[in-house]
């Protein structure tokens, strides 16, 4: 008998965990934010973003170990080589047939990863816009924020970190930096070898191309538009021409390049080069206090204004632990996670908030940032100039690797 | 003795059913068929889309040329050094150090390499500006240059160390001393006595591990990355980046750049063989004129010269590292750091703890099993006799001889359909599909070649199979065995692409942290991660070579074993 009891009571405990673990995989309604919390407790988040920088994974530890005391979410960063990985992962499981319990909670995305994941419908949502801290997002002033690329987000997507192109230089050995393309072709040439880019399809190098094109173009609103609606090659013939000239002048004269971004900031360390292209206002500032590089590198910006976007965390359909994961993206939008990701010592990362949304007490903590000796003012770094249409990226790409990528 | 019989059969099954489960997964993008991306049918598409990516022809060629001149030039050093210095001091001076390099990941090998021979590298820095005159790094096409010698140099340093091991180990059944005592009795050289009577013998050993050589080389994607050329790079690297590509309709073109990739490497090893038949003819006229060699001391001394710049560009470079891990700000043309701080293994050491558990969690499971199953297959063989069949042993080495690209994707979606991914279990079983021809093929040659008499006597006095085997065989093998333990863990230690793939990125070991680390370029955390995944394999060998000795401290006889 004592034997039956216990396989009912067995049997009843397993019914109860069942029962607990279907309301944990039925989706969370964020609009329900009490019942989000509810359900996020005690879950981990696997959180995909790259993990090629120090200063992002010490920031993203921080931000974990907050939402493991406040919320009890256990965030688990998987750093990622390349933010495809994520991508390639959430299409196996969908191959597979994997349509709950994904092995991916969130994913630090933007551009054509999100465009490629919501065309496809591999992302959860919308939930972005019904998060409590959404009402401070600076959605007037930050057309970035809700069109990504110029793909509308439409809630699939939070974002947390504003970007823009700029340039650093080692004052140490340049005197006046050159403004504008044509200047850098000219700089170039009267110094050989001393400018590179990342070599595209790298994101970064990608947006060197797609900045060079805005500087050369004569009316940049047609960028705005999907290249099959304009003449893409008369609007990209300035840049073509540009390049002929400028890549023998390149590092290595054009026969290799960088591979990433940050790997542009050991090769000034190392005196290679003396320009190079960021698209984080605040990285020579994080670099120099990190010692990655001399106090002596200063940032600019373009004559024209640069591109500027932002960076985004988002869902996948499949995620095991989505109440968690909004969670988090909740906490990455508070003003306290904000001016920390700002501060230079820290990521130097841009607000996506509104200062005149914010209480004082928040807005202090903004106006208390010491940006650090390279990074430019809000005014000095100018407007941002929104990004191209994605269909550009994906022409101007291949065309580059075609006529450069494959030299002989 | 049941289940004993059944285990070469389950040992191929479980490394061939991977591999297998992964090309279909391949060949059905690569021919069109890929339901989740709307792909349905059968579809020429992704062939045509392959070959009209205009840097084809190159990248193709560059796949071949650096596979095969990194083959046969480790192959050559090897050889040379062999021959000039076989029993010689030099030689066990040399091996001691060249072992261990074994252990060194081939990506940290690559980095330090790197840093060892960049224009703004270790060696341009102590000779400027003094020497040079150089106040700033030149700009010079070291590293990445477009022929892909800096990538070829990058692997012979890896591969001479591996290829050694496994000349060394085929070395006694080849009873070079007899052989040469009679060639060198007959007025030949050392070198041209070696080669004309030893290396023949040895090389019909070690063909296979030539072989996956060879493949490795071709299909390289980490070290390709770091020291290869990028525009356009090697094949294998390009159908990474179109499998990583936010385009998923990429995934079609990159499946059927990875089938090229496959048709690539089996045609390079056929090539290969048709060589070796070719030298073989060769090597008899050569044999048969009778020439007993000249040039002699120059040989012996460009093998030794080479032997040991392939293994100290290896040192150096680690050394290179060790010291980033603790420079403070270091600028070219400075030979030293402004300063040392501990402030990179303080700030990143504490997250490696983690990782470093589940590194050595992993190997050490993957390895037991892969020795288990060695170990079961050998005495199977010996027990029941088989003969363990040529064709059986080439089905062994196919994880080795597949390039990891043309399987690894499929095998992934593979996992993923039966459920059975994202655990540590089956990142350890991954693993093991590639742990365990190394673990044979380091094991098999010792194995076999112990004296079955030994056997016999047991049984003359009693033991049983089992204890034979346990109470003999074993301890007298105690060190080939435990070395094939060492190198199995080290080569689970250096797994990635398996790991990211079939962990879902949720299983992180020091790889995946050291690779995805590396992606940033800052060579103070690179010196970090790579000396921590250096420490770890080399952890293992020390101990492979310790545990005999301790154990058989009071055994004289089985010391030298």
């Amino acid at each position: 008998m004592r034997f039956l009891k216990s396989i009912a009571s067995g049997l009843a405990v397993a019914i109860a965990t069942q029962a607990i673990a279907l309301k944990a995989v039925a989706d969370p309604d964020p609009a329900d934010w009490p019942a989000v919390l509810d359900a996020a407790g005690g879950q981990t988040v696997y959180w995909n973003a790259w993990g090629g920088a120090t200063a992002t994974n010490d920031f993203i530890r921080w931000a974990g170990d907050q939402v493991e005391a406040r919320y009890g979410v256990t965030v688990a960063h998987v750093k990622l080589a390349d933010t495809a990985d994520a991508v390639s992962r959430v299409l196996a499981e969908k191959t597979a047939g994997k349509d709950s319990g994904g092995a991916i909670d969130l994913i630090w995305i933007n551009g054509a990863n999100f465009a490629a994941m919501k065309r496809n419908g591999l992302l959860f949502g919308p939930w972005a816009e019904d998060l409590p801290n959404w009402q401070y997002v600076d959605v007037e002033g930050k057309p970035a924020v809700t069109a990504d690329f110029t793909v509308p987000t439409e809630g699939l997507e939070s974002p947390w970190a504003m970007a823009q192109v700029v340039f650093y230089y080692d004052t140490a050995r340049v005197a006046a930096p050159p403004r504008s393309m044509p200047a850098l072709l000219d700089w170039a040439k009267a110094n050989p070898g001393r400018f590179t880019f990342p070599q595209p399809p790298d994101f970064l190098g990608t947006t060197f191309l797609k900045e060079a094109l805005y500087d050369l173009v004569e009316d940049p609103s047609v960028l705005q538009q999907p290249t099959d609606a304009v003449d893409y090659d008369a609007v990209t013939a300035p840049l073509w021409t540009f390049l002929e000239e400028l890549t023998p002048d390149l590092w290595r004269g054009g026969r290799a390049y960088p591979q990433t971004g940050p790997r542009q900031l050991q090769m000034m360390a190392d005196g290679e080069i003396d320009i190079a292209i960021s698209f984080s206002p605040g990285e020579a500032s994080t670099a120099i206090a990190n010692g990655q590089l001399p106090d002596t590198v200063r940032t600019y910006v373009l004559e024209g204004g640069t591109i500027g976007n932002a960076s985004f965390v988002a869902i996948p359909y499949n995620a095991n632990a989505k109440a968690g994961a909004m969670v988090l993206a909740n906490f990455l939008l508070s003003p306290e996670a904000q001016a920390r990701a700002q501060d230079p010592n820290v990521l130097g990362y841009g607000t996506v908030l509104a200062m005149d949304k914010l209480a004082p007490e928040d807005r202090a903590r903004f106006e208390a940032i010491d940006l650090g000796i390279a990074t430019l003012s809000p005014q000095e770094l100018g407007p941002a100039l929104p990004e191209p249409h994605p269909s550009w990226m994906t022409r101007i790409e291949a065309d580059w690797t075609d006529r450069f990528g494959v030299a002989d | 003795m049941r289940p004993l019989r059944a285990a070469p059969a389950l040992t191929l099954a479980l490394m061939l059913g991977p591999v297998a489960a992964g090309l279909i997964g391949t060949l059905g993008p690569a021919a069109g068929v890929f339901p989740a991306l709307g792909g349905t049918g059968l579809s020429r598409a992704p062939a045509a889309a392959l070959a009209q990516w205009p840097g084809l022809p190159r990248a193709v060629a560059l796949s071949v040329s650096t596979g095969l001149a990194a083959t046969l030039l480790s192959l050559a050093i090897v050889t040379l050094f062999t021959a000039g210095w076989q029993g010689t001091r030099a030689m066990a001076a040399l091996e001691r150090v060249l072992s261990p390099l074994l252990s060194v990941p081939h990506a940290a090998a690559a980095l330090g390499l790197a840093f060892l021979v960049a224009p703004s590298g270790w060696i341009a820095r102590a000779l400027s500006p003094w020497a040079t005159g150089w106040q700033r790094p030149p700009d010079l096409l070291i590293l990445q240059d477009p022929l892909g010698a800096a990538m070829v140099a990058g692997l012979v340093t890896k591969e001479v160390p591996f290829l050694l091991l496994m000349t060394l180990a085929a070395l006694p059944q080849a009873q070079p001393r007899r052989r040469l005592t009679i060639a060198r009795s007959l007025g030949y050289g050392r070198v041209a006595g070696w080669l004309k009577v030893v290396f023949p013998a040895i090389y019909a050993q070690i063909r296979l591990p030539v072989y996956a050589v060879l493949a490795y080389s071709m299909s390289v994607v980490d070290v390709a990355i770091i020291l290869g050329p990028s525009t356009p790079p090697p094949l294998a690297v390009q159908v990474v980046r179109w499998m990583a590509d936010p385009d998923l309709a990429m995934r079609f073109q990159a499946s059927a750049g990875a089938l090229l990739q496959l048709l690539l490497v089996l045609g390079a090893l056929l090539m290969w063989r048709i060589g070796e038949i070719g030298v073989a003819m060769l090597g008899r006229i050569w044999a048969e004129a009778g020439g007993r060699g000249y040039g002699e001391a120059a040989l012996r001394g460009l093998g030794l010269v080479l032997a040991a710049l392939s293994g100290g560009a290896v040192i150096a470079g680690l050394a290179g590292l060790a010291l980033w891990s603790v420079a403070g700000f270091w600028s070219f043309p400075e030979a030293w750091p402004d300063a040392l701080s501990i402030r990179a293994w303080a700030r990143h050491g504490p997250a490696l703890i983690e990782p470093t558990r589940d590194t050595i969690l992993i190997a050490a499971s993957a390895t037991a099993l892969a020795l288990a199953l060695t170990l079961a297959c050998l005495e199977a063989e010996h027990r029941f006799g088989l003969s363990p069949g040529a064709r059986s042993l080439w089905l062994l080495y196919a994880p080795l001889l597949v390039p990891q690209v043309a399987f690894l994707p499929g095998l992934q979606a593979f996992a993923l359909i039966t459920g059975s991914d994202m655990g540590r279990a089956a990142v350890i079983l991954g693993h093991l599909v590639f742990v365990l021809p190394y673990v044979f093929l380091s094991l098999a040659a010792p194995w076999r070649a112990w004296d079955p008499r030994y056997a016999t006597l047991g049984a003359a006095l009693g033991a049983r199979p089992g204890r034979v085997f346990w109470a003999i065989r074993v301890p007298m093998l105690l060190a080939p065995v435990l070395t094939a333990a060492a190198v199995g863990f080290a080569v689970s230690v250096g797994q990635y692409l398996p790991t990211l793939l079939i962990g879902g990125g949720r299983v992180q070991t020091l790889t995946t942290e050291a690779v995805a680390l590396a992606s940033g370029g800052d060579r103070r955390i690179i010196g970090v991660t790579a000396l921590a995944q250096t420490g770890v394999v080399m952890a293992g060998f020390a101990l492979a070579l310790a545990a005999p000795r301790l154990a058989w401290r009071n055994r004289r006889g089985l010391r030298g074993a």
